[in-house]
């Protein structure tokens, strides 16, 4: 009898272990060079995933991959370093095409770049504020609509979008890194609810104080977490399909708090 | 056709600013969803592009797999191992010529602009699938038929007219007349020999947005084959459904549905019924609003619901063919597979396949009727049969015969799936040694010497020494190519 082979099946149901089958272990994180990104990278080589770690910085990204070594051996996962720069988006959709190639597949993206320059009281200029967006808003589009695409097309993947509890009002401390995660939750939400339909979630994370490289020398820190625990509250949002996730959740009702300041009191507030 | 005989609204396509094809990179799949891989994906937007997607590949050392809108229910259109080119960018209308209803248009155009663009001005299309959304490079490559192919042919047919770009990069302009074995092994040829640009095509005069349309219940198989014999004569469409859980003396119950053009002055408002608003399809099917509907038939697609929905089906055909014959829009009548938006997704995560043979005149009721009780035996039952009649056509890869075809739709249970490709192969025997024939737009499961048993060799020669003319470093490829003819040619 004549019997054609039978091609390979679409993946589904596979063997279940700590809740994420093991094929849909890949994934992509940018800005992964220290902070949360680092952090969330090390958190996913220990769960056996394969990891891009993409970042500017080649020595810290070195460091990582050496750091992940041991997890990665335990575990049966992978780190995969890249150097990239973020706000170089023509780069991006032949990257992401070599990177996804190279996990052979891509489960989880978490964009964790951000950039959050000293302003100074009465500083205006243009070019840092540009060199915001370019980190912060337009990079995660770049790589967003690549993301969105491919997951679009497999019917599932998570988008993590690390934004900032920043974003939720216009500070007079750094009017543009505002503007920016405002535009990235506005974008994260569109996108969540285009994708809805595809069976592919988008998490905005609204992280508080995290002690980074970000809020050093930062003075009235309060709440302050490490960036593993970061990772893992923002893990946890992400596998739970949470819409918008404020880390530490305490965050949530000083976000509440903080949206319904009327204009004319915020402005008098030193944040 | 010459291009000075075409008239009216001639909409040319800009000047291409840099031939350079959009990227992305993503899942691509069969329409089917029981197979697909990961692949580059250019979508060019002119001849120069689909050119420069013939370089890129070579330059990346990619095969390169055609694709419209992916409406292929098997691998035709997916490639996992290389390149894809996606041609629905390439969707412009050049020209359509009112006097004549002759189409000209590029080849990522799709069905349902076709028929949007010409019914307000009085026009069908010749031959549509029962989905609108192939486009008609698509479309010809693979050679499509709708519910009328017993009266007016294949899409082949249809068309007049049409440029290949082949991947040494020379564009064939190919009719009846010129280029003429080119024509006639491309439209069918699934998209081995190059890019269908440009097509040429004829529509239909009719003079009313509707149809007349006439439901008959048939207790078997042999009664659903009398009536459309009786009928093939007089009948513009002729469509069988067929609830394959019926068994016994009820072996192959369905469902006739028969249409007829309506002439002219039968329709008192034909300016009414031919505008697209006319033509809407139900926003809501029982109440629920159609986008939500498969995410309730999910819940039906088992075997016990589906042996209901057929029985419900089957008994309300039955009081509809009691009734007068009714008028139906002419998309409401051709399009009933987009009724339920994503309904294919209630198949769930491992898909659903199609096995739709073709058998000639003398042979197939005989073995139908096998194939219907060879599923049940086996515990495979199609959830969806829908049966037509064929006739044949000149072109060298045609699947259509002088006799019939049954589409069966199985769902594909990941635990089962190699049991259910043993199952086919078993029909297939059954099918080739009644002499009959698969349409590569639908398959998944048939084997290289399969396709030797449909063709004479000499065809399958020809085919292959063409393609070896036009593609001499084999860039055109796909899943399909790969598996049932790379292995013996």
């Amino acid at each position: 009898m004549s019997h054609a082979p039978v091609p390979a099946a679409v993946p589904s149901g596979p063997v279940r272990i700590s809740g994420v089958p093991l094929d849909e272990r890949t994934a992509i994180v940018v800005g992964a060079s220290s902070g949360m990104g680092a952090a969330l990278v090390k958190q996913l080589a220990r769960e056996g995933y394969r990891v891009a770690a993409l970042a500017r910085r080649k020595a810290q990204l070195d460091a990582l991959a050496a750091a992940c070594a041991p997890l990665c051996a335990a575990s049966g996962g992978a780190v995969l370093p890249v150097v990239h720069d973020a706000a170089h988006l023509p780069a991006v959709p032949t990257l992401f095409e070599r990177v996804v190639r190279e996990l052979g597949g891509l489960d989880l993206f978490v964009y964790a770049a951000g950039v959050m320059p000293k302003i100074g009281k009465e500083q205006y200029d243009t070019a840092i504020d540009r060199e915001i967006l370019a980190v912060n808003l337009d990079g995660a589009i770049a790589w967003g609509n690549e993301c969105a695409n491919y997951m679009r097309t497999r019917r599932r993947g998570t988008i993590v979008g690390i934004s900032s509890i920043a974003g939720d009002r216009g500070r007079k401390g750094n009017p543009v890194y505002c503007t920016s995660k405002a535009a990235l939750n506005t974008y994260l939400e569109a996108l969540r609810n285009r994708l809805s339909e595809s069976g592919v979630h988008v998490c905005t994370i609204k992280p508080g104080y995290v002690d980074t490289a970000m809020t050093q020398g930062m003075d009235k820190l309060f709440w302050l977490i490490s960036p593993e625990e970061a990772a893992r509250q923002i893990l946890a949002a992400a596998r739970n399909r949470v819409n918008t996730r404020y880390v530490p959740l305490r965050w949530a009702a000083v976000g509440t708090v903080l949206k319904l300041v009327p204009s004319f009191l915020f402005r008098r507030a030193s944040i | 056709m010459p291009p000075a005989a075409l008239q009216g609204n001639h909409l040319a396509p800009p000047p291409p600013l840099r031939a350079r094809p959009a990227r992305s990179y993503e899942r691509v799949e069969g329409w089917g969803m029981a197979v697909g891989g990961d692949s580059t994906v250019l979508r060019p937007t002119s001849v120069d592009e689909v050119r420069a997607c013939f370089d890129l590949a070579r330059r990346e050392r990619a095969s390169l797999g055609l694709r419209g809108t992916g409406c292929s229910y098997g691998d035709a259109s997916c490639n996992e191992r290389g390149h894809v080119l996606d041609l629905t960018r390439m969707n412009r209308l050049i020209a359509f010529d009112a006097a004549t209803g002759v189409a000209e248009v590029e080849g990522g155009f799709t069905i349902e602009q076709l028929w949007k663009h010409a019914l307000p001005l009085g026009y069908w299309p010749k031959v549509v699938s029962g989905t609108m959304f192939p486009t008609l490079a698509g479309a010809a490559a693979m050679n499509i038929h709708g519910k009328n192919n017993y009266a007016v042919g294949t899409i082949g047919d249809a068309i007049r007219e049409f440029d290949l770009v082949a991947p040494g990069g020379e564009l064939f302009t190919c009719s009846r007349t010129q280029n003429a074995d080119l024509f006639h092994a491309a439209i069918g040829g699934f998209g081995m020999l190059g890019v269908i640009t440009r097509v040429v095509i004829g529509t239909k005069r009719v003079h009313s947005g509707d149809l007349e349309v006439r439901a008959f219940a048939n207790r078997n198989l042999r009664e659903m084959m009398q009536y459309f014999e009786a009928h093939k004569a007089t009948s513009d469409y002729l469509v069988g459904w067929i609830d394959c859980f019926g068994g016994g003396e009820e072996l192959g119950r369905g469902l006739v549905h028969d249409a007829r053009y309506l002439d002219e002055g039968e329709d008192d408002h034909p300016e009414r019924t031919l505008a697209l608003a006319h033509q809407q399809l139900p926003a809501s099917i029982l109440g629920f609003p159609k986008s939500e509907v498969w995410k309730i038939l999910r819940y039906f697609s088992n075997d016990v619901g589906i042996r209901a929905i057929n029985t419900a089906k089957y008994w309300s055909g039955r009081l509809e063919s009691m009734g007068e014959p009714h008028r139906q829009s002419h998309a409401a009548f051709a399009f009933l597979l987009d009724y339920v938006p994503g309904w294919k997704l209630a198949y769930g995560p491992g898909g659903l396949i199609q096995y739709q043979s073709f058998l000639p005149n003398a042979t197939a009721h005989d073995a139908y009727v096998e194939l219907m009780r060879w599923n049940q035996r086996r515990g495979f039952v199609p959830y969806l049969g829908v049966f037509k009649r064929h006739r044949p056509d000149p072109f060298w890869l045609t699947h259509a015969v002088d006799g019939w075809s049954f589409a069966m739709d199985f769902k594909v249970v990941p635990a089962r799936r190699a049991e259910l490709w043993k199952h086919c192969a078993e029909l297939t025997e059954i099918v080739l040694g009644a002499g009959g024939k698969f349409y590569f737009a639908k398959d998944l499961v048939i084997a290289p010497r399969d396709v030797q048993r449909m063709f004479p060799a000499e065809r399958l020669d020809a085919f292959v020494a063409l393609k070896r003319r036009l593609d001499p470093d084999g860039l055109l490829q796909t899943d399909l190519w790969r598996r049932v003819f790379q292995p013996w040619c």
